[in-house]
Formats: C-alpha cells, sequence, structure tokens
C-alpha cells in the first residue's frame, strides 16, 4: 500500500514538473463533483466563487449539497479556503469591503439565494447562526450571552425569553452547569464552557443551518468530546455544517465530508466513504497524512 | 454646578464621536481626524476662556434671558467641549480594543452595525469609557482660567448656572497674590481648599486608573 502510493506520487510529479514547471505539485486530477444525493437537502451551493479583496480567488467554482439535519464537515489542508466558504453561508464576507461573491447558495425549500442582490446580509445571519473558533461570549451575563440572538428579533417578552434560553442552554449540554449562575459574567465559565455557550446562543433563536468554525480548535480534549457529542447530538434538530482540520473529529461526527484543496472541492461523499475509500488522490494523501 | 454641565457635553457628544471614530469612520477619516483632535488638547486653556468670555456669552445672551457677562454656564459648556479630545481619545482606543471576534460574534447574530455599536463594543469598552470621562472630568475639575476668565473671581455659593462664582484654583490664586495678612483665617484656608482639591482630583483619577485596569483585563 506504501509503496503503491509512493509511485504514485513519483510518476505524477514527474508529469506536472513537466507541463508546469514552479507548480511543484504532484497531482492533476481534476475535482470530482458530488453525485446527486436522496436525501433531502436544506442548501445547495452551486457553481460558487469567492474573491477577497485583493483580488485572490480562495473558492473556485464549488458545488455542494447540504443535507437537512445532518452533518456536513469540510476538510483540507490550512489556506484551503474551507472557512471563507463557511463564512460564506452566513455573508460574514460582507463585513469587509470588496470581497465579491459568484454562483448561487440556495437554501431549500424556499430557494432563495442566500449571496443573491436581493437577499439582506442581516437577514441571511438571521436564518443562518454561526460559532467561531476561538469562544467569543459577549462581555455580558450568561442569561443575556443567550437572549442576544432572541432581542435583535425584537422579541421582548420575558417569558417567552427565559423559556428559550433555558431551552437552548438544555440543548447545548451546558445547563445543569449554568443554571445557578445565569446572572454571573460569561467570562467565568472555562474556555469549553464558554465554546458551549456560544452554541447555545448560536441555538436560542432556532436558526435553518448552524456553522461551527473549528469549534474545537481551542478546547482541551475533553472538551472537544464534549463539544463533539453535542454536535451529535444537535444534527437530530437542526442542520450543521462544520469546518474542522481535525480528520478524526470529521469522521467521528460528520455524515457526509467534503475535502477542499487550494479553493477548489475536490471530493464530497458519505463520511465513511470519504474516509476509507477515497477516489480522489490528493484526498487519499490528505486523509493518510502525506501533506496538511 | 460647571461639573453637571461639563459631562452633560462630554457623556453625549463624547460617546458619539468615539463611536464614530471606532465603527463607522474609515481607516483614512479616523487616521486625519484623531491626531487632529489630539492635537486640540494642546490648546492653551487661557484662549478656551476668552473664547467663552468674548464669543460664546455674548451669543447666549441672546438666548438665556438673565445671563451675567460672567457666569458659570459658559465656562461649563466650554470645559465640556475643551475635555471632548481626551474623552472620545481614550473611549476611541477602549472601543477599539475590544476585539473583532466580538464584533463578528454579535453580526453572526443578525445584529446591524448600530446594533453591534450600542449591545456590544459599548458593553465591551464600558469600564474604559467610564474611565475616560472620570479621568476627562478630573481634568476640568482642576481646571483654572477657563473659569476664572469666564466665570469670575467671587467665591459665591450658588447653584444658578447665569451667576458668576470662583472655582477652588482660582481662589487659591487669588488669596495668595499677596492682599492677605499671613496667619489669617483667610490664608490658612487657601491649604485647605488646596487640599481638598488635592482629594477630589486624588479620588477621580484612582478611580479612572481602577476602572482603566480592570477594562484590560476583561478579555
Amino acid at each position: 500500500m506504501v509503496d503503491d502510493n509512493m509511485t504514485l506520487t513519483k510518476t505524477n510529479t514527474a508529469k506536472v514538473k513537466a507541463v508546469e514547471p514552479d507548480f511543484d505539485d504532484e497531482d492533476t486530477t481534476p475535482p470530482i463533483k458530488p453525485g446527486k444525493e436522496r436525501e433531502p437537502l436544506r442548501a445547495r451551493i452551486e457553481d460558487f466563487s469567492f474573491f477577497y479583496a485583493d483580488g485572490f480567488q480562495a473558492i473556485k467554482n464549488v458545488d455542494m449539497p447540504i443535507l437537512d439535519r445532518k452533518v456536513t464537515a469540510i476538510i483540507g489542508p490550512s489556506g484551503c479556503g474551507k472557512s471563507t466558504l463557511l463564512r460564506s453561508l452566513n455573508r460574514m464576507h460582507d463585513l469587509y469591503p470588496g470581497n465579491r461573491y459568484e454562483g448561487r447558495v440556495i437554501l431549500e425549500p424556499e430557494g432563495e439565494n442566500l449571496i443573491g442582490p436581493e437577499s439582506d446580509p442581516v437577514i441571511v445571519r438571521l436564518r443562518v447562526g454561526m460559532v467561531f473558533q476561538k469562544p467569543n461570549p459577549f462581555p455580558k451575563t450568561i442569561y443575556e450571552n443567550v437572549a442576544a440572538g432572541l432581542r435583535v428579533r425584537g422579541i421582548k417578552k420575558r417569558s417567552m425569553i427565559d423559556e428559550a434560553v433555558e431551552n437552548a442552554l438544555r440543548r447545548a449540554a451546558i445547563w445543569d452547569e449554568v443554571k445557578d449562575k445565569l446572572n454571573g459574567s460569561a467570562y467565568d465559565l472555562s474556555g469549553g464552557q464558554q465554546q458551549r455557550l456560544c452554541i447555545a446562543r448560536g441555538l436560542a433563536p432556532n436558526p435553518e443551518i448552524l456553522l461551527l468554525d473549528e469549534p474545537t480548535s481551542a478546547l482541551d480534549p475533553i472538551a472537544t468530546a464534549k463539544v463533539e457529542d453535542l454536535v451529535q447530538e444537535l444534527s437530530e434538530s437542526v442542520t450543521i455544517v462544520i469546518v474542522t482540520h481535525n480528520m478524526q473529529q470529521a469522521a467521528r461526527v460528520s455524515h457526509r465530508t467534503a475535502f477542499m484543496y487550494m479553493g477548489e472541492m475536490m471530493e464530497f461523499g458519505e463520511t465513511q466513504t470519504i474516509f476509507t475509500n477515497p477516489k480522489h488522490p490528493r484526498t487519499e494523501n490528505y486523509i493518510t497524512g502525506r501533506y496538511g | 454646578m460647571p461639573d453637571n454641565l461639563i459631562m452633560f457635553i462630554a457623556v453625549p457628544f463624547g460617546l458619539i464621536m468615539a463611536i464614530y471614530l471606532s465603527e463607522y469612520a474609515r481607516p483614512a477619516v479616523r487616521e486625519t481626524v484623531k491626531p487632529a483632535l489630539e492635537m486640540l488638547e494642546a490648546v492653551p486653556t487661557v484662549v478656551y476662556g476668552f473664547f467663552a468670555l468674548l464669543v460664546m456669552t455674548p451669543f447666549l445672551q441672546n438666548f438665556i434671558p438673565g445671563l451675567k457677562g460672567i457666569n458659570l454656564l459658559v465656562p461649563g459648556i466650554i470645559l465640556g467641549i475643551m475635555i471632548l479630545p481626551y474623552v472620545v481619545s481614550v473611549s476611541e482606543d477602549a472601543m477599539r480594543a475590544v476585539p473583532n471576534s466580538l464584533r463578528e460574534g454579535g453580526y453572526a447574530l443578525g445584529m446591524a452595525k448600530w446594533q453591534v455599536a450600542t449591545r456590544i463594543v459599548i458593553p465591551g469598552a464600558f469600564s474604559g469609557i467610564t474611565a475616560a470621562f472620570i479621568l476627562g472630568m478630573s481634568r476640568a475639575v482642576g481646571e483654572t482660567m477657563v473659569l476664572a476668565v469666564a466665570a469670575g473671581q467671587n467665591p459665591n455659593l450658588t447653584w444658578d448656572p447665569r451667576e458668576g462664582a470662583a472655582t477652588i484654583t482660582a481662589y487659591i490664586v487669588q488669596m495668595s497674590l499677596g492682599d492677605v495678612a499671613y496667619g489669617t483665617t483667610a490664608y490658612e484656608s487657601i491649604f485647605a481648599v488646596g487640599l481638598l482639591l488635592f482629594v477630589i482630583t486624588l479620588a477621580f483619577n484612582v478611580i479612572g486608573f481602577y476602572l482603566r485596569r480592570k477594562f484590560r483585563e476583561a478579555y
């Protein structure tokens, strides 16, 4: 097996070098487009490209289905554009001037194009929640952190907010740890608790999709395990897209996995297939630890 | 009395300007306005004093009946404006110290820009903003020239902003000019009021620095 891979790498390197001398990569197999999904979709990314303000194209013609109430993982080496793709889904790039989208991100079942000129980024973010790499609780009480998303939506009734806050904290599996100190500062929690609090904050307004951007990269192994359990539980009720550079994590928590490389989506498929029987040579190189 | 006026001017305008500079202004605008603002801190206070006496007071006398030529209202307003550059500059630093990840967290919940500014940036920078106002305030309280010129030299215990009154510092200057005899009550009183002034500004500074340290440890 190892020997096979070595020869594959060598021959491919030679081939590429002959064609494109300063591109010292070993493979030119074109990306494999995702096949047709039988399961219900929550969103479809179609022919999607993203350009940063300086003209750099970070995402190249990506097609990807996002399954309803399933976990979709995006993996790939650093700088491959996986976070950029995730942040496109709730228009975070609109916060910085000059960034440009092309293609479509269709939210099902309405068929609304999230990145179309007619859709308002603020409204998109009301529908697509996000949890960040580093826990970023607001400098407020635990209660107010979770309630923030509800207040933005103009909910004022105390009883409704109380109920939604408790519900979100329970879904984020942190209720028992914080129920006695809801009025304490969110900064008094540990890192792992803060991250689950941020997940609760994202869940409270009932988003249609929850985006997780390397949610465990700043956490210790125990806190990571808790967040992973949580992600699996949540996938029964909410659609989740998770970016991770931890392949074991993707294998553990996701139903579908997308592998990205240099802004292109090389392969997309069932998580088990991607990890046991990848079709694209780059995917295989990545999951066998050849680079990344 | 002028202290209330100072805050009445400095708090709303200071906050609005700081939010504009830290959240809304394009970098080019911020980089020109902020040094210009900091330069205003170098204007000698006697200039503010004569501006109050010769421009603002006659102007406001058109609108406010009974406003005397020497009064507390105008120096209060002018002092509020005078500490603005300092207050804006320090609170803007505090707001910019709020990490971008918090702002993004707010936007990700669907907040609009003004909501991020009022619900996340201001609470996040709260202790820094408070410190800015308290330090600015203690500067205004210790200020002599503006009030000496525009509020007069008459020690007068009044709450009417249209009247004139001497500040503690103006009183000390007046008493120590040499026309009070050594050892009299009037002579001794300048040390008492001096101590009082020292305690007031020290209290403001201690509170200000305490809050400033606290906000640095927030994230």
